[in-house]
């Protein structure tokens, strides 16, 4: 089975800064996948060249094994919502459930019909006058009833209320359960993710800083309390992720591949936010170290 | 995608095309009713003679109709800002856009719907209209004989306007990808090309016609002679100038202008029997001793005679028109420019389209 979502040296300038270099991925299908990251990352910039909004300026994307084009059989397997879920405000919901009819031609009106029922909004309302929550829901709708094989969502939650929020996320798994397709959501907000994701990729400094399913990530990595040490005297399988240092003790999130045997260290789970946090704040570090070398060039 | 066009485009087509069938019952009501005036006042009168009292009443009729000319000459112009400037830009300002260009239609199919429904309405709004007022002005127009001065408010070259401007529209929203300065822009833009059109173009899209003849001195007391002036009251006059013998301008309609910005043909004595034809040089031909102006009369024969071959060998007189004849074929060739300045911006939107977009 072709990857869901497949990008090999991907990357998106836009005048002299690029949104997103580099970016080499592998996720497969059947999976709920969260794309986490701080603003300005370049998740948007990722989702929307998966769904052919944007084109690259560098390597290559191929979703659900193909790239993404400006044809009706690509376009109607995956399923996009965008940041904000825009809307048209001028239309009612009826009209947009009619408009998904119209521009899809495996649209299935009952699922839709019935969503908007469950969500309990008025057919005859002005997308423009519902809630931020409820044009998030009705834009869920449309790509849902869409049938996509993949559906991508551009920060969803991001403007909804903490209950909207959990709403929302809900709704979008009983929809995975029920139709079985793929997804990728982004947010800056692990919280959202966790309860509902089982693949991870943090986004940040617009490079991918890591891409895993959740339990094997959370398994492969550890923090470890201990006496302050120099950190270039550590054992060589463990890969430092983040460091921090008082006068006596060290802390280090690393990443190994089995157990810590060093009986001078502590080691303790991490939790999927501590962990990316530690790549954030890694990729912070690399950035401003390298901006240190450009000042030094200039 | 042509019913969410439509669904999208329907509140506007609804007005714009209801007042289009208000406007034409008011002109197929009053329309027969100009006509009949013509034949009963108009024509017996031009069959006695002077009838200028009766065509100035029949040219004042129905002013407020009569106004629906200029109307036309905005038509397009608001077609571009309020359908053609919006049409992307909304999408794109609003975000819009990632909803459409998501769903299982291709990109080129929805720019391909949009353009085709809207634009075409755009055309038959302001062709509809235009076709409308030529109808019923046409007595008007007869009696006027002055079809140059409502060329853009007539026949066939609204359509053309119309989808230049809407064309003109999509591409500054595609663009700036804001309403409101995609509005303005589209006005700018527009009223710029239309007006550089009228100047430049309109006049040299067939190479004029000629008129050059010789300048008939004046007569005396009675000013310039009798220049040469278009065969027909309703030709289109372009220049009409006077020139000199190396070509250059020295004047206007037959006399000489020269500094002080007065016109006519003066004469100053150069000394030895030479007089100077002011603004253009010194005479080649000698003043007979005889010839003389009286003060404050006019000149006596021998002067005229003189002043006369001075002027025929120094000076000649060039007009330059359009005929009433070729006022179809410059609509045709008009409306040719701008409809092909809408289809190349109709193919840019695609073209930009595709490269700014995957």
């Amino acid at each position: 089975m072709s990857a869901a979502l497949a990008a090999r040296g991907l990357g998106k300038q836009y005048g002299r800064r690029w949104a997103l270099s580099d970016c080499t991925l592998d996720i497969p299908q059947g999976r709920v996948v969260g794309l986490v990251g701080p603003n300005g990352a370049g998740k948007t910039t990722l989702l929307q060249l998966a769904v052919g909004l944007l084109r690259p300026t560098a390597g290559t994307i191929e979703v659900l094994g193909r790239p993404p084009s400006d044809d009706a059989r690509q376009l109607g397997q995956v399923g996009f919502v965008a940041q904000d879920t825009p809307v048209y405000s001028a239309l009612s919901v009826a009209d947009h459930l009619r408009l998904g009819g119209w521009l899809n031609p495996r649209w299935d009106d009952e699922v839709a019909r019935r969503r908007i029922g469950q969500l309990g909004l008025d057919p005859k309302q002005r997308a423009g006058k519902l809630s931020g929550g409820q044009q998030a829901q009705l834009a869920l709708t449309l790509a849902v009833a869409k049938r996509p094989e993949l559906l991508i969502l551009d920060e969803p939650v991001a403007s909804l209320d903490p209950l909207a929020r959990r709403e929302f996320l809900q709704l979008l798994m009983a929809a995975v359960a029920e139709h079985e397709f793929s997804i990728v959501l982004s947010s800056h907000l692990v919280a959202d993710l966790e309860r509902i994701c089982d693949y991870l990729v943090v986004l940040a400094s617009s490079r991918v800083q890591v891409a895993g399913e959740v339990e094997g990530l959370l398994a492969a990595h550890r923090r470890l309390i201990g006496p302050r040490r120099d950190p270039k005297a550590f054992a060589p399988d463990l890969q430092v992720i983040d460091e921090s240092h008082t006068d006596v003790q060290s802390t280090l999130v690393v990443r190994c591949d089995g157990p810590v045997h060093d009986p001078a260290w502590t080691v303790e789970e991490l939790s999927l936010e501590d962990l990316v946090l530690a790549y954030m704040g890694r990729a912070r570090q690399q950035g401003s170290a390298s901006d240190r070398r450009l000042g030094v060039l200039r | 995608m042509i019913r969410l066009s439509w669904r999208q485009f329907r509140a506007q087509a609804t007005v714009a095309f209801g007042a289009l069938a208000v406007i034409a019952v008011v002109l197929a009501i009053t329309g027969p009713q100009l006509v009949h005036l013509y034949y009963t006042s108009v024509v017996p009168c031009r069959a006695q003679g002077d009838c200028s009292v009766a065509t100035a009443a029949f040219v004042g009729r129905d002013k407020l109709l009569q106004a629906l000319s200029l109307v036309l000459v905005v038509v397009p112009g608001v077609i571009g800002v309020f359908w053609g400037a919006p049409l992307l830009a909304r999408e794109l300002e609003t975000g819009t856009y990632q909803l459409a260009w998501t769903q299982s239609v291709p990109r080129k199919r929805w720019l391909a719907v949009k353009l085709g429904l809207v634009g075409l309405a755009s055309v038959a709004v302001a062709g509809l209209l235009s076709l409308m007022v030529t109808w019923w002005s046409s007595p008007i127009d007869r009696v006027n004989a002055d079809p140059f001065t409502v060329f853009d408010q007539r026949g066939i070259v609204p359509f053309g306007y119309a989808a230049f401007a809407f064309a003109l529209g999509v591409t500054a929203g595609m663009l700036l990808r804001r309403t409101v300065p995609a509005m303005a822009a589209t006005l700018v833009v527009f009223a710029g090309i239309r007006v550089a059109v009228e100047r430049l173009v309109r006049p040299y899209l067939i190479a004029p016609l000629r008129i050059v003849s010789a300048v008939v001195p004046p007569s005396p007391g009675s000013g310039p002679g009798n220049p040469a002036v278009a065969p027909s009251p309703g030709d289109w006059v372009l220049s009409d100038q006077t020139i000199n013998a190396a070509g250059h301008v020295v004047g206007q309609g037959g006399l000489i202008g020269y500094a002080g910005g007065r016109f006519g043909i003066l004469f100053s004595p150069a000394g030895d029997g030479r007089m100077t034809l002011q603004g253009v040089g010194l005479c080649p031909n000698r003043f007979p001793a005889q010839a003389s102006v009286a003060p404050g009369g006019g000149p006596n024969a021998a002067f005229s005679q003189a002043a006369g071959k001075c002027v025929t060998r120094l000076v000649r007189q060039v007009l330059a028109y359009q005929p009433t004849s070729r006022y179809w074929p410059l609509q045709g060739y008009e409306l040719a420019i701008f409809g092909g300045l809408a289809l190349i911006l109709a193919g840019f939107s695609f073209w930009w389209m595709r490269r700014r977009f995957a």
